[in-house]
């Protein structure tokens, strides 16, 4: 068995890939569901039959060339710390995360691709990239897919499609989704209309971990919910139209705090940054809503020669599982609160406080992404 | 009047939506509607799949079985899981309860007939069936216009096509 620690690549790492728009758009994932023809969902299956499915599955995947060298693994020689880190890192879903015996994963060396065997679905699997690349995701996962196919007999009919356990994910069987950072839109209390004119569209906004979770750290993803009777590539470029709207509306709510409320952004940034350097226990919701602040800062350009990966590597390191890792495993939420705090103050300690600039100057958006 | 998802407590959030041509309501204790997520009424739309499943579905299937429980042959499923997960028991189940899902596919979704990807191997006999198809029409028009030339030509490539289709592997 290969050791989860050593395989995953370290945060630094991660949070230095780079993707269009990354400075809003977070990432960018698609997620395909399939099923195979002659088995129960594994809702329903028993265990011997979970465990059956699971041994077809596994190796299938192993073989595909994504997957060389790929983290391959049953859910029940996994530790809960060891779940809960592929949670934070978007791997797997929370509810895969309490699956055991009979469910497993397999992950590429990279992290980009993921399966999922035996979540809700026999096959859950996901492409994930830095940045605004929904296309490049959806034609990565159709590749697997179809490779897949020539060795998995997919429940498939022509009618309904691709068969799903839910009802709601029949058809393509698809979920293109992107996480976006909207600091602006929830500072400028625009981010409620925004949500209910996509929802409108008939696009789900999420948290963080999706279905169910809060926006934390003003990250919010948006999804597509209708699965049938639109193909795929319809699916992605509406998601792509609505995408680039939300990312105008967010540098436009920036550029507007800036000429219009500059102080009570420098004081929310300056507050934060005060916080976060200075504080000697902090939880992680609190410290997910100010790393939010400082990357809107670093974006902003109130923090000369500190980079957004810095945060984003934050943005990782101090959720529960990836901080227990770096100190030791068992500590209490009390515990992890000082140690996420010492961290914090250490790594800042190189940061130096948010420079305010007089009325009227506010700093420019860097090139990239002027609207 | 008592809560439709727990059964009670009393039913103090009163919901209706119109989807379709259908009218659907819904009575809920404060407690389930915090659970489903309906504080904000603005934001909420019945087609949130979590409740439509949980109540619509099973009423739509128990409705459409006129009351008799209906099983799934393959996994021995009933509309009684159904209510209780809202998910299906094997790929079977589609058709088994086929008649009761019909509606609520169409409150949930774009459409009913599923428009992308196809595995390769149904995607060749799709194609060509769609091809068969298109000549047969073809066929129609030419014997209606009595336009005997064309027509022969068009049944020789029908009965070829159909010919190859035969000897070609049955796709699964």
């Amino acid at each position: 068995m290969k050791d989860i620690h050593a395989f995953l690549s370290p945060p630094a790492e991660m949070a230095r890939r780079h993707g269009p728009h990354d400075r809003i758009v977070m990432s960018s994932r698609v997620r395909l569901a399939r099923n195979l023809r002659d088995a129960v969902f594994p809702g329903w299956a028993k265990k011997p039959e979970r465990v059956r499915v699971l041994e077809l599955i596994r190796p299938a995947i192993e073989s595909l060339p994504e997957m060389k060298d790929a983290f391959s693994e049953a859910m029940d020689s996994l530790s809960a710390l060891d779940k809960q880190m592929l949670v934070e890192r978007h791997l797997i879903s929370r509810e895969h995360a309490a699956k055991s015996t009979g469910s497993g994963l397999v992950f590429s060396r990279d992290e980009t691709f993921c399966v999922m065997i035996n979540e809700e679905d026999h096959l859950r699997m996901q492409a994930l990239r830095p940045g605004l690349q929904l296309r490049q995701v959806w034609n990565a996962i159709d590749h697997l897919d179809s490779e897949l196919e020539k060795k998995l007999d997919y429940a498939f009919d022509n009618e309904l499609g691709y068969l799903t356990a839910c009802p709601t994910n029949l058809g393509t069987a698809i979920r293109v989704s992107a996480m976006l950072h909207l600091p602006g839109l929830v500072l400028t209390e625009q981010i409620n209309p925004i949500i209910q004119s996509v929802n409108k569209l008939g696009l789900a906004v999420r948290g963080l971990y999706g279905e169910g979770t809060e926006a934390l750290g003003n990250v919010f993803q948006v999804s597509n919910q209708m699965t049938l009777g639109e193909n795929e590539t319809a699916i992605v470029e509406r998601l792509e139209k609505v995408l680039s709207q939300i990312i105008e509306h967010e540098e436009n709510a920036r550029q507007t705090l800036l000429e219009k409320k500059p102080k009570m952004v420098y004081n929310h940034i300056g507050r934060a940054y005060g916080i976060l350097a200075n504080a000697h226990s902090i939880s992680s919701k609190e410290t997910m809503n100010l790393l939010s602040l400082l990357r809107l800062g670093v974006d902003m350009e109130l923090f000369p020669g500190a980079e957004r990966s810095f945060v984003d590597e934050l943005f990782l390191t101090t959720q529960p599982a990836h901080l227990q890792r770096e100190i030791s495993d068992k500590l209490s939420a009390e515990e992890r609160d000082l140690i996420r705090a010492d961290m914090l103050r250490e790594r800042l300690k190189n940061v130096s406080r948010p420079v305010a600039k007089p009325r009227g100057e506010g700093p420019r958006p860097d090139k990239t992404s002027a609207v | 009047m008592l809560c439709s998802i727990c059964k009670e407590k009393a039913a103090t959030v009163h919901l209706t939506q119109i989807v379709g041509d259908k009218m659907q309501k819904m009575d809920l204790c404060e407690d389930c509607a915090k659970a489903k997520g309906i504080n904000d009424p603005t934001s909420f739309g019945l087609a949130d799949l979590d409740l439509v499943l949980g109540l619509g579905a099973s009423q739509q299937i128990e409705q459409a079985a006129g009351g008799v429980e209906v099983k799934c042959p393959r996994c021995g499923f009933t509309q009684a899981d159904f209510k209780k997960s809202g998910r299906l028991g094997c790929p079977e189940c589609y058709q088994t309860f086929a008649e009761g899902l019909g509606g609520l596919l169409k409150t949930m979704h774009k459409g009913t007939r599923h428009a992308g990807k196809a595995p390769e191997a149904l995607r060749q006999s799709r194609d060509l069936s769609d091809r068969l198809k298109t000549l047969q029409n073809k066929l129609a028009k030419a014997i209606k216009d009595e336009n005997f030339e064309q027509a022969a030509a068009l049944r020789d490539e029908i009965k070829a096509m159909s010919d190859s289709a035969a000897t070609a592997k049955p796709a699964k």
